[in-house]
């Protein structure tokens, strides 16, 4: 089986791998990476759980194939603290008790995450719209948003 | 076994297409195809990645129109404050496409070729009266976008071609499109019904020109003439509107399934077009 060779960016780190054409983005994550924090729920682009940033652009790695990753920069869960240091909308999700299982909360980390960067107070509505995708089946959303209004102010010093 | 390819340039992407024995498929966004290939609906032999030729994605203005490039993102369509100033209705179709994450990869290009009948960002390119370049072996052919769907999942794209970009026309002033859909929820569905209507005022507020496409009520999207003729002379009153309802609710021909039934897709595709056709005039009237 001929295989394809992939230089990327993951984290901030050059990353080199192989993989087959079929191999999603997630797969390689996971399977030939470990880093198995972008969760697998629906691999269809419903669910958000295997949510990742490629150039900043909020994504589902399950509808990407590894090789698209090629010469782009990815972000996943596991860029998001620093050392020992969470980053605020973990501290906060965790301050709100904003989850339960947990399946869920690295995609809705990292989508948090992409809403901030572009949008550092957003209203209720804008961050349960831009949230969507993200399905949560033990909170109810209520704590996630609680939790990701409170985290953008503390980010904006408000 | 599964081949990938990821041309550079659009006569190599021909090229590959065209010398492929097997079935080729393309890929923009991939937030249809990606899911064909786990389930099994699509087969292909080769992948081709259309994402690397130089100039298939973004938004340019020419000629006082817009060319939005076949693999543009849809987050990026909604961040462009031209185009949304232009097209709003437009916009707000492509936008509808799935959740944030669908929008950043989702094209306009995958949404007409994937040939879904609910497909949100058809009825609105229609009513825009948008074109698309198509490439292919024997070079390059611009066609209204009306031309390439045939029937779910089905197109009118020859072997070897694909789509390299659309065209927005100059609008003239006092002009503005809108588009609604209806789902049974807020976010993250499919269309039951899609309405898209874009049209021209005179300087007295009165209908110059419209244009009324239904999505999710046929095999395609469908031009209604008659509905926009309804609007056309008018201020977009309620005996004009209760005409272009009228005119909507006979041109459906849908299909009964969990997302709704003949009958209540046929009642909505009505109120839809009328809200959509108000929106558009209010829109266009604010300019």
């Amino acid at each position: 089986m001929s295989k394809y060779h992939v230089s990327t960016t993951i984290n901030g780190e050059p990353i080199e791998f192989l993989c087959e054409a079929q191999q999603t983005l997630l797969d390689v994550l996971r399977d030939e990476l470990h880093l198995t924090g972008s969760k697998e729920g629906c691999s269809s682009g419903d669910c958000g759980a295997c949510s990742v940033t490629v150039d900043g652009r909020l994504v589902c790695s399950c509808l990407m194939l590894a090789v698209e990753a090629a010469g782009h920069s990815i972000e996943t869960i596991e860029g998001m603290a620093k050392g020992d240091a969470l980053h605020p909308l973990q501290r906060k999700f965790l301050e709100h008790a904003a989850l339960q299982c947990g399946f869920c909360t690295p995609g809705l980390l990292v989508a948090a995450k992409a809403l901030l960067e572009r949008n550092p107070d957003p209203t209720e509505t804008e961050a349960r719209y831009w949230l969507a995708g993200n399905l949560c089946r033990c909170t109810g959303y209520d704590k996630v948003i609680r939790a990701v209004l409170d985290a953008a102010a503390e980010m904006r010093g408000a | 076994m599964l081949s990938y390819k990821a041309p550079s340039t659009v006569e190599e992407a021909i090229g590959i297409l065209a010398g492929t024995s097997g079935v080729a498929k393309i890929l923009a966004g991939g937030t249809d195809l990606l899911v064909q290939l786990r389930s099994g609906r699509a087969k292909p032999d080769v992948i081709v990645d259309i994402k690397n030729i130089q100039g298939i994605s973004g938004i340019r203005e020419q000629d006082g129109g817009f060319v939005i490039g076949a693999t543009t993102p849809g987050a990026e369509i909604g961040e462009c404050k031209e185009l949304v100033q232009a097209w709003p209705g437009l916009v707000e179709a492509a936008n509808l496409i799935g959740s944030t994450q669908v929008q950043g990869r989702a094209s306009l290009a995958g949404n007409l070729c994937n040939a879904s009948p609910a497909a949100d960002s058809v009825p609105a390119m229609i009513a825009a009266r948008a074109t698309c370049v198509v490439a292919g072996p024997k070079g390059r052919r611009e066609v209204p976008v009306e031309s390439i769907a045939t029937g779910p999942g089905r197109t009118s794209l020859a072997r070897g071609e694909f789509i390299v970009e659309f065209h927005l026309p100059k609008r003239p002033p006092r002009s503005a499109d809108a588009y609604l859909r209806f789902i049974p929820r807020t976010e993250m569905d499919i269309a039951v019904v899609g309405a898209a209507v874009n049209l021209t005022l005179d300087a007295a507020g009165v209908c110059s020109d419209a244009r009324v496409v239904l999505g999710a009520v046929a095999p395609t999207a469908v031009l209604v003439p008659e509905a926009a003729a309804a609007l056309v002379g008018s201020k977009s009153d309620d005996k004009a509107l209760a005409a272009l309802d009228a005119a909507a609710r006979r041109a459906c021909k849908p299909i009964d399934d969990k997302r709704g039934t003949i009958e209540y897709r046929t009642k909505v595709a009505g109120v839809m077009a009328r809200r959509a056709a108000a929106i558009a005039y209010q829109r266009a009237g604010d300019r």
